[in-house]
């Protein structure tokens, strides 16, 4: 498979990555170079095999639900790009 | 004194020939004096206040007999590990800026145990690179060679233990992230069995892989700081609830009757023939030992690289959405409406690889090609710990090389992503099997760069690995060559 410039252009939109025409033509040459590599992978016979996600396949832990966190917002917000009344601020998105 | 183990450092600090304050202030000596050249710290992170202020509480806690067994010894971290009111950047001009609000579990594991922090060590950008040339502060130097690149992505912490401005550091291994610089830069390091070290506060890459462990000078002392960073902890969902056990345990397990078995794939075309030569001589010390070598196959092996590079890519794009450039982070200085600010801050905030690999992980995600990718890679990553489970049947231990080569040049690879990917081969298949491997420093190449052999074991048998590379280590002296810098 071969990925058009197109293709490349709806992946930087899907993963929120602004590129231009030069930087796009130059990810088409990179992606696909990988997956040239990627491909080696799609020949082989896996009927039967179940996915693996953990080497010991354990499940997620359970746990009771109850508050756990202490309220540090202050602190978490003297880290963020813009604040202001203990909100976190971005461009208008309801008109 | 740069050239002592850790229990030696230990015993100094015991009998009070010197305290926590002058080790550490010895050590920032030496980066002060040595980082402009190598690098090997991201400097806006160095607090030299923090870490005085460490080993006096350290000073503090030995005069009062409260010690743990490395209390006062100063360790170096990866920035990878957030520390509570340190610059964590994950080598990354998106968190430039970034000041933990709190502490990683590995952080607070050597806080316990009363060790003293010197700061920071670059890092590939987010982890992903196998020459530290992707971090936004600049490429870390190799101490052997400073033409040569120190392997990546924890090359600033395998820079540092090599050319000795930390007695020993932390690092994470998510492709062969410990294993490789500490192969290209003479020092020995242990990515532990998946889950056995916490990832709460380690700046997530790809989760199901991601495995911190530690770097020094020996297997000897990795083991002392496995003691410290190993342990069940709840606020990683994937840390194991296992008996607390004491590393060093099989130090002095003699090697009689050991099976080593040789993976036929990691010996084949593709391994420089330096390489090759210095870890056959290492075969033939732990021969000489009492083991005894096995053929065994691992057939898989060349599928380890296509699918880690389905994975990981994969698991990393979901993870790193978070960097949308309003809760932390950095943020795009003009931009018009929110999905313009998300788009130009993740543009100006991650490097081209990064961006690579984001690219692929939200191209083998989206609607249509998961299963043609993301499953099938799950799928053969079965079979992949199932080649591991079949050797294991045969020997009690694998060896082979690390790396294909000695540390290569810089900017030798870093415009071909697949030559530079290629690189990891003998290393991506232990992740994707979630089994543990370390790297020992063998030899000397053809070029005077060190060679590392690789040594990977069966789930949870760190302890056996860390004696058999302990009992190499008291035969031969490899691990205490130090390169002139």
């Amino acid at each position: 498979m071969s990925l058009t410039l197109q293709d490349v252009k709806r992946v930087a939109t899907l993963a929120r990555i602004a590129v231009n025409e030069t930087e796009a033509a130059t990810y088409q040459q990179h992606l696909n170079g990988i997956f040239g590599l990627i491909a080696e992978m799609q020949a082989v016979d896996t009927t039967g095999i179940a996915p693996m996600s953990h080497a010991q396949d354990l499940s997620q832990r359970l746990r009771d639900d109850v508050v756990t966190e202490t309220n540090q917002r202050d602190k978490f917000q003297a880290i963020a790009p813009q604040v202001a009344g203990g909100l976190y601020l971005v461009p208008q998105v309801i008109e | 004194m740069i050239n002592s183990s850790l229990s030696q450092l230990a015993r100094l600090l015991a009998d009070k020939k010197i305290s926590s304050v002058e080790l550490t202030q010895l050590y920032l000596d030496r980066i002060a004096q040595l980082n402009p050249i190598l690098n090997a710290f991201v400097t806006q992170n160095l607090d030299v206040s923090m870490s005085m202020s460490e080993a006096r509480a350290a000073d503090a806690r030995i005069a009062a007999g409260d010690v743990a067994p490395l209390t006062g010894i100063p360790v170096a971290h990866k920035d990878i590990f957030c520390a509570d009111g340190w610059r964590t950047t994950c080598g990354s001009k998106m968190l430039e800026n970034f000041i933990a609000p709190y502490d990683a579990h590995v952080i607070s594991q050597f806080k316990t145990a009363g060790m003293v922090s010197l700061g920071k060590t670059n890092m590939d950008e987010f982890a992903m690179g196998s020459s530290n040339e992707t971090s936004y502060f600049g490429e870390v130097k190799n101490p052997w060679d400073i033409s040569a690149v120190p392997g990546g992505s924890s090359g600033g912490s395998a820079a540092a233990v090599a050319a000795r401005l930390a007695p020993a550091a932390t690092g994470t291994d998510t492709g062969g992230s410990i294993r490789q610089p500490a192969a290209l830069t003479g020092i020995t390091g242990l990515k532990p069995t998946y889950g056995v070290v916490s990832r709460y506060g380690m700046i997530a890459f790809a989760s199901s892989l991601d495995q911190a462990g530690p770097m020094a000078k020996s297997a000897e002392d990795c083991a002392l700081l496995m003691n410290v960073m190993a342990g069940y902890d709840e606020r990683d969902s994937t840390s194991l609830d296992r008996p607390v056990e004491d590393y060093t345990r099989d130090l002095q397990q003699p090697l009689a009757g050991l099976r080593i078995g040789l993976p036929r794939e990691y010996f084949a075309e593709g391994l420089s023939a330096d390489v090759a030569a210095s870890v056959e001589a290492a075969l033939q010390e732990y021969r000489k030992l009492g083991a005894v070598t096995v053929d065994i196959s691992l057939p898989n092996t060349k599928l380890s690289i296509p699918v880690y590079y389905v994975l990981a890519p994969a698991e990393a794009s979901t993870n790193l959405s978070r960097f949308d450039g309003v809760r932390y982070g950095y943020r795009a200085p003009e931009y018009g409406d929110l999905t313009d600010m998300y788009q130009k801050s993740r543009a100006q905030g991650f490097g081209t690889e990064v961006k690579r690999r984001i690219m692929i992980g939200t191209y083998v995600l989206s609607h249509g090609y998961y299963d043609a990718y993301y499953m099938q890679a799950q799928k053969i990553r079965r079979l992949i710990a199932q080649d591991f489970e079949a050797a294991f049947q045969h020997c009690d231990i694998i060896m082979g090389p690390t790396a294909p080569s000695t540390a290569f040049n810089f900017g030798e690879k870093a415009d071909d992503p697949v030559a530079m990917y290629l690189s990891d081969i003998y290393t991506i298949a232990v992740n994707l099997a979630g089994l543990p491997g370390m790297s020992v420093p063998c030899g000397l190449g053809a070029n005077g760069r060190p060679v590392g052999l690789q040594i990977i074991g069966n789930y949870f048998s760190e302890a056996k690995m860390l004696g058999v590379a302990h009992q190499y280590q008291l035969a031969t002296d490899w691990h205490t060559r130090m390169p002139e810098i």
